[in-house]
């Protein structure tokens, strides 16, 4: 009698440990695997699996940094956008040609990428916190811009990258692999894992956590709230780079409509990952988890046939909703 | 003083209203409630006293239905009931008024007392009988507030009195009250005793939950002291001294609240405000704190000390003169007041000192932060020693360290925002409300280590709505009013009487 009640209290103490809203995503990734294996033979191969996580590396970066932001009480709808307008310039800058090895101008593109996406993503944080505007409005209008900006440099058609010798430099970025593992996802994990490092071990992780869980106590804790709120955009900005960086070599070209409604599935991915979007948590594997999530499940539905792929955005939609649900019940629970 | 001193006690009424037969709680395999026998007659007012952590919460949780018993039975007149949940509760007639402020900011007095039993005309809201009804309530609380008002541009004390309106709105039989004079002003908290004694008048039973023991003297009938969970005794008011009340709480000799602390001697000032301002709060304040001393500010709520302090430290615009040792200095943002050696730690514990939703250890190192990196990294090893430290030398009672700061007693949450705020070793410390919501044993603990920092060359301002405090604790107190100060009282002249006349501006005698 003893005996079981000791057992049993140690068992739910243990479990009362475990939090599980961290561990659901993780879960839920290995359910759909499985599910995956029924619906198709090839399914479960590494290369479809791979294939996969290169196409998720887009989101799955871009959501690393959204869920700085969102950790930090924010949000950035302006992240699609800055894609497309980031990349655009980085194609006009080696289409202007002015380094003769494709090699530096590659790496000159790279730089000119990661600059600019910091200066949008401080752009966003400024105009939030100086100018105190709602993230929301402020990004919504942001949104609007950097995709004005993108079809008016496009004169609503493509900007493509015209020459063949940085083409061929650049493509191998997304299409070859390191030790058999292509580069993209290479980028996911490395991108994560200094993501992973700055939230969880940083004294500046700890403020992002801190702002976003009360930004008074932050405040009269002697935190600058506005440096951290706007260092949190800045590093969403870097991560739209990085994203860029392996973007380009893909396609080799941007339209007004590159990086269509990505911001939606980043936010997507953090939520379904268990970052809260009210901020003061942020799970930054979590979100890459999601993210695979997202490009699975479009997966298994094309390899299935069961289900029209044009119900994809439907499936995700109601993937986040869901997300959402079983999360709150968890919270119920424990 | 008051016309509301304790009753008659009802004559022996064979069947109670409400009464609670063997209750256990236990949260986890840890009981937090061991077999309470607790039984609550109509017409009574019936306090529950008890250190932090010795269950109050939790009784009244159940009572009021937010929380089911883990064994025991709950009868009402005799009969044995389950409540479903704080709606059944209400239905039977049970009302609990917050400790905490739950009500709509953004909504007007009326709304908020009417929310969720709106007065109708057909389809339409009846805005003028609830404006009415609502006018009528607050009044009836001895209180004069606009009933269009925006309740977020209310005082804190005012939110309460509105947060008590509309939990009377519901026909009641017994009306529980956790902590309802916290942060009121005397002439509130008289007012709302009287309220009390209506209900009381009324037929109606009244469970009443504070750590100010003279008020609980004067108001209840009936004394329950628990303590550990258990129930220590059930005595009629009538028989126990507030030192007797205090002595079964604690469960030792409290005679001495209030530790003793030597006066610093002529010594030059520490810091020194001239002329400060804090646009729409305070004008023209000037002060001086010397080195070792205890400086209070009294004052009514919204008389503007807190403001003044937080202009001072930079949390909020303000301008002024500041001088630190001699030497003038401007705090643009909390951070350079900090890194001067000056904390301040605010009355709004979980609103503005902790991270409820965190880890004790992330709260603890909060402030100093970069004293813990190592590099780019926090070392989370001195980390978990500083908070081993502070448990140790704060007497932090938590039954394990990975709790969050949310589910620490008020007693306990207060002792860690200090053990937060000293980590950055301070030579000024601002301490707000340091003991609201705090239980006597804890309080002690309080005074004691404010005396000590003195009595270690430290210097520090409290802040206090409780005057007997400030008395028992301070060389010097500042009285302000109306965003001023009004003056400043030391040695015989440091008495309730002359601080309430400084602070309300009238004479004792129109006070009473």
């Amino acid at each position: 009698m003893t005996d079981t009640t000791t057992t049993k209290a140690s068992a739910r103490s243990f479990w009362r440990d475990v939090d599980l809203r961290a561990v659901a995503p993780f879960v839920a990734l290995f359910l759909l695997l499985v599910l995956g294996s029924f619906a198709h033979d090839n399914f479960l191969t590494t290369n479809n699996l791979l294939n996969v996580m290169t196409r998720s590396a887009y989101i799955a970066i871009i959501a690393v940094g959204a869920t700085f932001v969102i950790s930090a009480g924010g949000l950035d709808l302006s992240v699609g956008a800055m894609v497309a307008f980031v990349a655009s310039l980085a194609i006009m800058f080696m289409n202007a040609g002015s380094i003769a090895s494709p090699l530096g101008m590659v790496l000159a593109a790279m730089a000119v990428m990661v600059l600019i996406g910091m200066a949008c993503g401080l752009v966003n944080g400024l105009i939030t916190t100086i100018g105190k505007i709602e993230p929301f409005i402020t990004t919504l209008g942001m949104m609007g811009v950097y995709r004005g900006l993108t079809t008016w440099l496009s004169q609503g058609g493509a900007i493509t990258l015209r020459n063949a010798d940085v083409q061929a430099t650049y493509r191998p970025v997304y299409f070859e692999s390191l030790l058999g593992i292509p580069y993209p996802v290479w980028a996911i994990f490395i991108t994560g894992a200094i993501a992973a490092f700055v939230l969880y071990r940083t004294s500046f992780g700890r403020h992002v956590i801190a702002v976003g869980s009360n930004e008074d106590v932050a405040r009269y804790s002697g935190i600058s709230v506005e440096r951290v709120r706007t260092l949190t955009y800045v590093i969403q900005g870097l991560c739209v780079a990085i994203a860029c960086l392996i973007y380009i070599p893909r396609l080799s070209s941007t339209t007004a409509t590159t990086g269509m409604m990505w911001e939606l599935q980043a936010i997507t991915a953090v939520v379904v990952g268990g970052t809260a979007l009210r901020g003061g948590v942020g799970r930054i594997w979590g979100t890459i988890c999601g993210a695979f999530i997202l490009e699975i499940v479009g997966n298994v539905m094309l390899l299935s046939n069961v289900i029209s792929e044009y119900l994809l955005g439907a499936i995700q939609g109601a993937i986040i909703i869901i997300a959402m649900l079983v999360q709150r019940s968890l919270v119920r629970k424990s | 003083m008051n016309t509301a001193t304790a009753a008659h006690i009802s004559s022996g009424d064979p069947t109670p209203f409400m009464a609670s037969e063997g209750l256990s709680m236990a949260f986890g395999g840890i009981e937090v409630l061991k077999n309470i026998d607790l039984n609550i007659r109509a017409g009574e007012v019936h306090a529950i006293i008890g250190e932090n952590g010795a269950g109050k919460s939790t009784l009244m949780k159940i009572l009021s239905g937010h929380l089911k018993p883990t064994r025991g039975t709950i009868r009402i007149d005799g009969e044995p009931i389950a409540l479903s949940g704080p709606v059944d509760a209400e239905h039977r007639g049970i009302v609990l008024v917050h400790q905490e402020i739950l009500l709509a900011p953004d909504l007007t007095v009326a709304q908020n007392i009417y929310l969720g039993r709106e007065l109708k005309k057909g389809f339409v809201l009846d805005d003028r009988a609830m404006n009415d009804g609502a006018a009528k309530a607050v009044r009836n609380l001895g209180a004069d507030v606009d009933p269009v008002q925006t309740v977020g541009r209310l005082s804190i004390a005012r939110r309460q009195l509105v947060q008590i309106a509309r939990a009377l709105l519901v026909p009641h039989r017994i009306v529980i009250f956790d902590e309802p004079t916290a942060s009121l002003t005397p002439v509130e908290t008289d007012a709302l005793l009287k309220v009390i004694d209506d209900i009381r008048r009324s037929g109606a039973a009244v469970l009443y939950i504070s750590h100010r023991l003279p008020e609980v003297k004067q108001i209840a009938d009936r004394v329950t002291v628990l303590r550990d969970g258990r129930l220590i005794a059930t005595r009629d008011a009538a028989e126990l001294e507030p030192i007797d009340m205090a002595r079964l709480m604690v469960g030792r000799d409290v005679s001495k609240l209030y530790p003793d602390h030597v006066p610093p001697g002529d010594t030059a000032p520490i810091l020194e405000v001239e002329n400060f301002d804090v646009p729409g709060y305070a004008q023209n304040a000037s002060f001086t704190l010397k080195k070792g001393e205890i400086l209070g500010f009294a004052g009514l709520v919204g008389a503007g000390r807190t403001e003044l302090m937080e202009g001072v430290v930079g949390l909020r615009s303000g301008r002024g003169k500041v001088r630190l040792n001699g030497k003038p200095v401007t705090f643009g943002t909390v951070r350079n007041s900090m890194a001067a050696g000056i904390v301040y730690l605010s009355e709004d514990r979980k609103g503005k000192g902790l991270l409820l939703q965190q880890d004790l250890r992330t709260n603890l190192t909060l402030a100093s932060l970069n004293k813990f990196a190592r590099g780019l990294l926090i070392d989370s090893a001195r980390e978990k020693t500083a908070l081993d430290d502070a448990i140790g030398e704060f007497d932090i009672r938590t039954r394990n360290k990975d709790l969050l700061a949310g589910q620490l007693s008020g007693g306990n949450q207060q002792k860690l925002l200090i053990a937060k705020m000293m980590l950055l070793k301070p030579g000024i410390v601002i301490i707000d409300e340091p003991t609201r919501g705090i239980d006597i044993g804890t309080k002690e603990q309080i005074y004691k280590f404010i005396a000590d920092l003195a009595a270690s060359g430290k210097s520090v301002i409290v802040i206090s709505s409780e005057m007997p405090e400030l008395i028992g604790i301070c060389d010097r107190i500042v009285v302000m009013r109306s965003g001023a100060i009004v003056g400043e009282v030391s040695g015989e002249h440091m008495n309730e009487n002359e601080i309430v006349v400084l602070a309300t501006g009238v004479t004792t005698s129109e006070v009473a």
